[in-house]
Formats: structure tokens, sequence, C-alpha cells
């Protein structure tokens, strides 16, 4: 029991460690208060969306940025649903820098949106890491018998 | 504008003008038809400056460039006009100086050409008498001295000649024999002219003797006064010789140029005429007057005195100066008189005749002075170019008003758009504020929430309840300043939806059940059955009035009751008669109140009700509700009534402190009465307590206004009702005003009421009764009086022996009290039901006792995740959002309340799933989609939905295939992430019926939710 208990200990402080560095915001609890019984994987499918989703939409910003004539509306659509899914699972960082992101999409800096672009791509690809990270421990712990804290 | 200062400025016009013709006419004469045409000009000048100006006062600039060439203009003409006008005045006075002068001259030279011919006729008739008495005699009747004596005595009929002489023809051939007869001889006269001697040393005798000539003319009479040229032969001067030759043979009187007199040395001139032997005809030739010539009568005239004399007889001689000239040889005219001053002044010239064609003789006469000044000349004109001038700096100075105005004017439509600009960014950052204060404060309750969830102790549990509260009231406060900054911008419009009154009502009381029961204060609410079951406004802002007026008599009661009552006005006019009797006792909890009346006292409503009555009630699809919220707390101090209604204002500090709030909620709730055109007041006695009353105007929303009684107990939306048709219930209460609302509760149910005043009138009146009583309802006052007297009634009731006994109630103020009172009678234990009344709550409480199944959800009172759960579940929700995550999410959060929820990710997809029939309850969409964004798809909704309804209603659509609903409406609420009011008040206009915010938060989305559901 002592292995359950160490991994419980550390997905509790992984989760803490996640939610001090801002890369989760409260909506993340939200989330997680969401899923019961009736609907184990219910986190796990939301950030797996969100992840298919940001995956379609950074390609498809990279692609947007890279034509000779930015059409600014397009990007602003991309990046507008970007942060919204990203707030819905509560990626706070990353919804932080799509909203830097849709100002300099409004004042038409190209410059200000690929520098931005490069920043949501690390920050996603940041937030994924950590989240595949905590699913993996809380898989490790369920599959050592253990039951998540909340 | 313009035309108030062009008018003067025209009429001064015309002033001056007339002015000036007026001073013109008698000078000008005939020069005033020159003046109108000028006039005449000058005003089509003037028409077109205005016509010009007006095409011209669109661009400024032009205006006032050419309002300066105008003006410079206008200056320039009059002083044109004014120098012209000096001219022509200078040159009228000029004019008739000359005049003056010609005049004067004329008269002058006329006078002096009569005197010469007067003398001129004498001295021809002294050479009648002549040859008469001298020649025609034999010897002669004439001598020297008799000539000389006569010619002295008619000297006064010669006044200008100062003497005559005779000379007679004398041929060589007879000089001897003459010179012998005489006694002297003839002398020459011209050594004489040559030397001209002075009279004291002249000498005849000196003389020289004439040498021979063909004929000589020898002076032999003289007047005294020329007596020395006695003896000289005048045709030996040349100027006399000359004479003589042309006197014979003219026959007329001829003059001699102005030549030196002999001896007196003066200027003068000679008139000769010859004196002939016979009479001779008129026309005879010269040569013949030759040969009859007998001698010759000259007359000396001395012109010099002779002017002077005359001018000495005439009057204003000294004014002109008079020269007197022989201009017979033009080249060299010879003055006869005057100095010669050499002026080139006026002068004027008269011709003067003396009766000799050959000689020609002029007068000249000037001005002894220079002329006046012309002072009226440059006193007119310079008036007439003062008073131009100041037109001008007139004009000039209102084109600058003008310009300055226009400026101004300019400059403040500037400030307006700023300060318009101002409040609108006041107005937004209010909302973008109170927006981001909002959105943390819900994660700070939201987080409080969850903390309430885990285990606490109760310390902990506190602190955390404190933190939650504290937190609501400043989310309560933030919107009620949102709110009120939203009335002074005149942004807020009232919704207009159905909605039902008394459930509004109820909902209200809830909020304040806990408090109320708390501070043991009577919460009750009656609505007259006269007010429609729907309504037809805003209920959201309704509720906030109630809520404020409510909360406010809440935070200052803390004994007795506080009662809501709600009326028809004119039901309220109908009953002021009747309820005269004093209101003092006669109350909800027995405590003295406010006269509520007096608070109305001043609507408008009423007096204007009172003329109007009949046609106010005709109408009545406009239903007039009078609200009282009446209490029994500490009143409002007389001194602070004047600003209860006046924004942040509040009794006095103490209070704010005591009782906390910002006191805005008066001044909103005093905004939105006004909006639903109705009128607030208020009466207040210190220590006994206020009454609020408020009237506002709502459509009626049943669609046939009589229907709405039958539908009251018939249709109720409550399904819980149904079970009470047809009891009857009992009310056990002395309290006439609070038995009239528990009866109003329970008519509510269904349920037939009867009042009884005293517990031992129950019985009698079971037992008497033809109906069946199926329930008492005993108020806890009169229960509590007396503990034996309830005792034996509830023996009573229990050895009840007619059918089942009816069940008993206790109707309690508050819980703790009841508990207490319920151990005390153990033996048939009446259920307790708590107050404020409140229909749902009552038909649950009488559902458990009269086990009747409970079918319903107790609505209110319950935690609202508890209700959401309630409310949700079963329900079948649309989740309309492109961005999947977004749905998952949302959908998750539903489905957690136990919805069916079904997603959309666009709004194409919401509008096919929305088309009716269909089986949703309600649907969230979300605002800010690719392609068709939620407005334009619940605008598309709403339309279908109102299309369909239509043909329904045409009957052009069976109602079976619409699943039996003949009126379509799902409820769309908004999901938006920014909660500002542009994003609300957009919803509202496309059709939404509110919106939620994104993520949901659980007590918003209840209030959101209850609302259609």
């Amino acid at each position: 029991m002592d292995g359950v208990a160490q991994l419980q200990k550390q997905l509790v402080d992984f989760t803490d460690s996640l939610f001090q560095e801002g890369f989760l915001d409260e909506q993340f609890n939200q989330l997680q208060q969401l899923q019961d019984e009736s609907n184990p994987d219910f986190v796990v499918e939301v950030v797996s969306l969100f992840f298919e989703d940001s995956e379609r939409l950074l390609n498809e910003l990279a692609k947007a940025l890279e034509q000779k004539t930015i059409d600014f509306r397009k990007v602003d659509a991309h990046v507008h649903q970007f942060k919204g899914s990203s707030s819905s699972i509560g990626a706070q960082r990353v919804q932080k820098v799509c909203i830097a992101f849709r100002n300099y999409c409004e004042e038409q800096n190209i410059e200000g949106c690929l520098k931005c672009l490069q920043q949501v791509k690390l920050e996603y690809s940041l937030v994924k890491n950590k989240l595949e990270t905590l699913f993996k421990i809380e898989k490790q712990l369920i599959a050592a018998g253990g039951s998540i804290p909340t | 504008m313009l035309c108030c200062w062009i008018v003067p400025v025209i009429s001064m016009n015309w002033f001056i003008n007339s002015a000036i013709m007026d001073t013109k006419t008698g000078l000008l004469g005939d020069s005033d038809k020159m003046w109108l045409k000028w006039w005449e000009k000058i005003s089509e000048n003037s028409w077109k400056i205005q016509h010009h100006y007006f095409q011209y006062i669109g661009s400024k600039r032009v205006a006032k460039a050419w309002w300066r060439k105008l003006l410079i203009a206008w200056v320039l003409g009059w002083t044109v006009v004014s120098l012209w006008i000096f001219c022509y005045m200078r040159l009228q006075v000029t004019e008739k100086r000359k005049e003056t002068l010609a005049s004067m001259c004329d008269e002058r030279a006329r006078m002096l050409q009569d005197q010469f011919n007067v003398s001129m006729n004498h001295i021809q008739a002294m050479s009648i008498m002549i040859s008469t008495f001298h020649h025609g005699k034999n010897p002669s009747a004439i001598d020297q001295r008799t000539f000389a004596r006569y010619t002295e005595r008619t000297a006064f009929e010669r006044p200008i000649t100062s003497g005559v002489a005779y000379a007679v023809r004398v041929l060589h051939s007879e000089r001897e024999q003459f010179e012998k007869q005489q006694g002297w001889t003839i002398k020459r006269m011209d050594t004489l002219e040559q030397n001209p001697v002075h009279e004291d040393d002249y000498a005849p005798e000196a003389l020289e003797p004439s040498p021979i000539r063909e004929e000589y003319a020898p002076v032999i009479f003289a007047q005294d006064t020329i007596s020395h040229v006695v003896s000289l032969d005048v045709l030996s001067g040349k100027e006399d010789r000359e004479n003589v030759l042309r006197a014979r043979s003219s026959g007329k009187g001829v003059l001699t140029a102005p030549f030196r007199l002999v001896k007196t040395n003066r200027l003068g001139v000679i008139l000769t005429f010859a004196v002939y032997k016979t009479d001779l005809s008129s026309n005879v030739t010269p040569k013949e007057r030759i040969q009859a010539t007998d001698g010759y009568l000259g007359g000396v005239f001395d012109i010099e005195s002779l002017v002077e004399k005359l001018l000495q007889q005439l009057a204003s001689k000294q004014t002109i100066l008079v020269n007197v000239y022989d201009t017979t040889d033009h080249s060299h005219p010879i003055s006869m008189y005057g100095s010669n001053v050499s002026d080139d002044g006026l002068q004027h010239v008269s011709t003067l005749n003396f009766g000799d064609p050959i000689r020609k003789h002029e007068m000249h006469c000037r001005f002894k002075q220079k002329p006046p000044w012309p002072w009226l000349a440059i006193t007119t004109s310079v008036g007439i170019l003062v008073i131009a001038l100041l037109v001008g700096y007139i004009f000039h100075a209102t084109v600058n008003r003008i310009a300055k105005v226009e400026d101004d004017y300019h400059q403040m439509m500037e400030l307006k758009k700023r300060a318009e600009a101002a409040d609108v960014a006041k107005s937004q950052f209010l909302a973008t504020v109170s927006h981001e204060i909002r959105t943390p404060m819900n994660g700070v309750l939201g987080m409080l929430d969850m903390l309430m969830d885990t285990v606490l102790d109760v310390t902990q549990q506190d602190y955390v309840g404190t933190a939650q509260a504290s937190g609501k009231a400043l989310v309560s406060l933030i919107n009620e300043v949102l709110d009120q900054a939203k009335i002074q911008s005149g942004r807020l419009e009232l919704e207009a939806m159905r909605f039902d009154l008394r459930a509004i009502l109820d909902d209200v009381l809830s909020l304040f059940s806990g408090k109320s029961q708390e501070k043991g204060v009577e919460l009750a609410v009656y609505i007259s059955d006269q007010v429609p079951e729907m309504l037809i406004g805003d209920p959201g802002r309704f509720r906030q009035i109630i809520t404020n007026l409510m909360g406010n008599s809440m935070k200052f009661t803390e004994k007795g009751h506080i009662f809501v009552t709600v009326h028809l006005v004119e039901e309220v006019i109908g009953s002021i008669d009747v309820e005269t009797e004093s209101s003092s006792k006669n109350t909800l909890s027995g405590f003295p109140v406010a006269d509520r009346r007096r608070s109305w006292e001043g609507f408008k409503t009423f007096s204007r009700e009172g003329s109007t009555c009949p046609l106010s009630l005709s109408s009545s699809d406009l239903i007039n509700l009078i609200v009282s919220v009446e209490d029994t707390g500490v009143g409002i101090p007389l001194e602070a009534h004047s600003r209860v209604f006046t924004p942040f204002m509040q009794v006095g500090p103490s209070i704010s402190r005591t009782h906390g709030g910002t006191g805005i909620g008066l001044s909103i709730s005093k905004c939105l009465v006004g909006l639903m055109s109705g009128e607030i007041g208020f009466v207040s006695i210190p220590k006994i307590g206020s009454t609020f009353t408020f009237t506002a105007v709502f459509t009626n929303g049943c669609s046939n206004p009589n229907e709405y009684k039958s539908q009251q107990i018939d249709n109720k939306s409550n399904p819980a009702s149904s079970e009470f048709q047809g009891m009857t219930a009992l009310v056990v209460d002395h309290r006439p005003v609070r038995a009239k609302v528990s009866r109003y509760h329970i008519q509510r149910l269904g349920a037939h009421v009867e009042v009884v005043s005293d517990l031992n009138q129950v019985l009698p009146y079971i037992s008497g009764g033809k109906t069946v009583t199926n329930m008492i309802l005993v108020e806890q006052e009169i229960w509590d009086r007396d503990s034996g007297i309830s005792a034996l009634f509830t023996n009573n009731l229990k050895n009840f022996d007619r059918g089942i006994p009816p069940k008993l109630f206790l109707l309690a103020n508050s819980i703790g009290s009841s508990r207490t009172n319920a151990a005390t009678s153990s033996v048939y234990t009446p259920l307790i039901i708590t107050k404020p009344l409140r229909t749902s709550m009552l038909a649950a409480s009488l559902q458990r006792a009269m086990g009747v199944e409970n079918k319903g959800n107790p609505r209110n009172g319950e935690l609202p995740g508890l209700s959401l759960c309630n409310l949700l579940l079963g329900r079948k929700i649309l989740i309309v959002d492109d961005n999947n995550v977004n749905l998952k999410v949302a959908a998750g959060a539903l489905k957690k309340y136990g919805a069916d929820v079904v997603c959309a990710d666009s709004g194409k997809k919401a509008i096919s799933l929305l088309k009716p029939p269909h089986q949703f309850d309600a649907c969230f969409m979300d605002v800010q989609m690719p392609e068709m964004d939620g407005f334009e798809a619940t605008r598309n909704i709403r339309c279908m939905e109102h299309s369909i309804n239509n043909w329904i209603q045409h009957g052009e659509l069976s109602v079976e295939a619409y699943a039996n609903i003949s009126n379509w409406h799902v409820p769309i609420l908004a999901m938006t992430a920014d909660v500002i009011q542009a994003t609300h008040e957009e919803s509202l206009k496309c059709g939404m019926d509110g919106y939620v915010s994104k993520p949901f938060e659980a007590q918003q989305l209840y209030r959101e939710v209850s609302r259609f559901l």
C-alpha cells in the first residue's frame, strides 16, 4: 500500500505544482468534479479532445500565418477557438497567451502574431506534457489499486 | 439670427438715407429722383448681399472673406458719397453767390447807365437850346454869362457831368472876323494835353494860338467849372477832335475814351453833340450833316465821382468791389473806375451802354470778402460719413460676433461630443470593471462553495460563511451600481414577457423567509383576486423593486410584520371609502402601522383616475397595479423624508454602519417604477413603521380578460393544487387581515376556505356544517394563548365522530417557537407550517400531511445545486458551440444535473434540430461561432417558430402535428465569456431569453434556468 500512498502523494504534489505554476486553474477542478461513476473518463476524454483540437488549430494557425497576405479574421477566429477550449479545460497559461495573440491580431501585427504562435505552441506543449504526466500517474495509481484523491 | 440684424441695418440705412434726403430736398430740389434711384440700387444690393450670405453661410471662411470685402466697399462707398455731397453743396453755394453778384452788378450797371442817359438827354436838350437861341437869333440871345449861369443852375439835372461847354464851328476864312468879334485868338489844345498843368498855375494867356487849319472849333461858352477851356480849339485836342468829327457825322452823342481831364486831372469822358443849322431828317448822309454843322456841345463826365456817388446811394456797397472799364480796344481795356486789384476770385461782368455804339464799356464786380467756409456741406458730409462708419462698425461687430458665436457653437458641439463620449466611456468602464470584478468574484465564490463542501470545523465554516456572504454582498452591490449607471445613461430597457406575479412574489418571499424567521418578523403577501394570473412586463425588474423595498423593511424591522399587498388601482380607489375603519389594530401582527393610504396621496394616477375612472376600467388590457410594502420598523425620521429617493443617501452615517447597504436601492426602484410608468411614494412614522407604495402598469397576459378568474382556480400551473380541489379548510384566526392572507394562499390551492375567529367556534362549525371540513389551520397565536383550551380542542377533535377527522395544522411564525410548543401538546400533535406562507410550500406541507402523493418538486427554499438537479432532471437540452472542448465541458456540467444533453457544433445544426416539433426544453447557444453566430441562429429559430405559430393559429397546420403546442418558443440562453452590457442587450434583441456565463456558475445557471423550466 506504500506504493499507492506514494503515488497518491506524488499525484497531489504534481497537481498542486500545476496549479501553483499557473498551468491550470479552477476550471480544471470543476472539470474533475464533473467526472463521476457514470462518466469515469470524462477528464481524459475532454483533455484528449482538447489536444486533438489544439493540434489542428495550431497547424491551421501556422498555415494561415505563412500566407503572403494574412487573413487576420481567420487567424482571430482560430485563436478565439483555441482560447475557448483552453479556458474550458482550465489551461490558464495557454489562454493568457491567446488573449495577447488576439490583441496582436486586432493590431494586425504580423511579428507579434508569429511570436505569440511560438509562445502558444510552447505553452501548449508544456501543458500537454504536464497533463499527460498527470494522467500517467493517475493511471498508475488506479492500476496499483488506489483511488484518485479529490 | 441673420434676419434679426439685417433688418435693423436696413432700417437704419433707410433712416439715414431718408434723413439725408430730408436735408437735401431744400438744396437739391430736382435731384430727388436721382437719390431715389440710388436708394433703390442700394436696397437691391443689400438684398443681393443677404442672398449671397445665405448661399455662402455653409462655408464660413468664404463668408468671412466676403464680409470683409463688403465692409471695405461699404466704407469706401460712403466716403465717396459724402465727398460728393460736400462738393455738390459747395457748388450750390458758389452758384448762389455768383447769382447774387450778377444781380447786384447788373443793378449797378443799369443805374449807372440810367444816370448817364439822363445827363446825356439834358445835354442834347441844351444843344437844341443853343441852336435855337444862339444860332437862330441874331444877335445871339446867349452870351458867356447867360450860358454859365444857366448851366450852373441846371447842374442838378446832370448830376454826373462836371461841366458843359459849347464850341462853335469856325472856318479858316472866318477866323479873323471871329477872333475880332470875340476879342481873343483861337488857342491850340494839344500842347496843354502834352504838358498838363495844375489848376493853380493855369494861365490861358500863356497858351499858344492855334496854327492855321481848315476849320476851327473854339469853345465860346463854358460852365464856370470849366471856364478855362474858353477859346481853346477842341479840334486841336487829339481825343476831342476825333470826337467832334464823329459827332457831327453821326448826329448822335459820342463819347471819348477816358482821359485825364485838363486842369482837374481826373479821369473823365467827354460827350459831344453836334449842333446843326437846320433840322435834319433822319436819312441825311454824313456829308450833309458836316455841312449843316454849326457847333459842338460837349459835356465832361467825371466817371470816378459818378460811380462813387452812385455806389453810395446803394445798400451793401461794402460787399462788392466795382471796376468800370472802357473796352473799345479789347486788348487794352482802360480802367475808368476802381482800384485795380488782381483777384482771380468770383467776378461778374455787365456791359454798359452809354448810347455810343463805337465805345464799349464794361462793369466788373467782385466780392470784397472771400467766400465763407461751407459749414453746412462740411457738417452734412462728415455726419453722413460718421453714421456710415458707425453702421459699418456695427456690421463688423455683428459679423465678428456671429463668427464668434459660430465658433463657440462648434466648440460646444465638440465638447458635447466629448462629454457624450466620456459618458459612454464611463458606462463602458463601469460595465467592464464590474464584469472584471464579477469574474474573479465568481471564482472566489465558487472556491468558497467548494470549501464549504470540504470537511471543516465550526470556526472554519463560520469564516467561510462570512466570506461567502460578503462576496455575495459585493457582487450584488456591483450589480446595483451597474444598474444605476445603466439607468442614468438611459440604456435600461424593460423587457416585455409573460410572467406570473404570484410566483414572483412567492419567490421573493422565499428569499426573505429565512431572515424573517430568524428575526421573528411575520412576513406575508396578499394579492387581490382581481389581479390577473399572467401579466406582461419585466418580471426581473419588478422583482428587483419588491426585493429592494422588502429588503429595506427587513433591515429596519425588528418586531411585528412586513406585509406586501398587491391590488388593482381601480380596486383601491373603490375601497378608499370603505376602509375607513381605524387600521391601528387591524393589522397583520397587531402592531400599529403607518396608514398606507397616505403613501399614495401624491400620486398623479389617483387624481387623474378620479375623473377618468370608467375609461381606464374599460381598457382592460392595461393593468394598473398598486403594490404596498408595509412594515412595523423604526420608520424614517421626518428630516430625511426628502432625500429618501436620492442615490447614495441614507438617513445618517450611523445607519449604513448598523444596517449596511449603499442607499442606492430606493433610487433604482424609483427609476424602475418610472420606467413602468408608475409612481412611488411612502409614508413613515418614526417608531411605528413605514409603508412604501408604488404603482406600475402592465399588460394583461391572459388572452381573454374574462378568463383570468377561472384560470386562477382551475388552470394552476402548480400540479399539486389539483389535489385540493373541492376540499374545505377552516382557518382559525382572530385577525381579519392575517386570515385574509391565509385564505388567499389556501384558495390558490383550489380549496374552499372558511374563517372563524376562535377555537371555540370550530367544533360547532364542523358539526353544523353541511360540507366536510378537511383541514383546520390554527394561528399559533391563538393556539398558544391558552394551552388548556388547545388541549381540550385537540381532544374534542380526536373524538370527533363524523367521518374522518380533519387534519390540524398550526401556522407558526418561526421554527424555534413552534418546536417547543409542539413538544408540550404531545397528545395530538398538530402539523406545523412555518410562515411566511407560500403556495408551493403550503401545498407540500399539506400534501405530506394529507397523504397526497407528492408529485411536484419543492422549488423554493432549497439549495441551488439540488434545485438545479430537480430543475434539469430529465430535461432535454441542446447545447450549441463550435468548440468541441467547450461543448464537452458544458455537456458534462449539465449532465451532472441530470439533464439529457444533445450537442450541436454549429448554428445551422441548431436550427435544424430546433425546427418544431422537437422535444427540447431549452437551448444553450454560444454567441461567437464561425459561419453563423448565436445571435443569427437565434433570430432564424425565432423566425421559424413565429411562422409556424402563425400557421397553427390560422389553421393552416394542425396543432396535433406539433405535439399539441400552439405556441412554440424554446428558451434560448446565450453562453458567453464576457458579460458586458452590449452582449446582453443584443442577445435580448435577437430573441434570446437570457444568458449564462461560461464556464457555468451554479447560482446563475439556476437563476436563469428557473425562469423557464
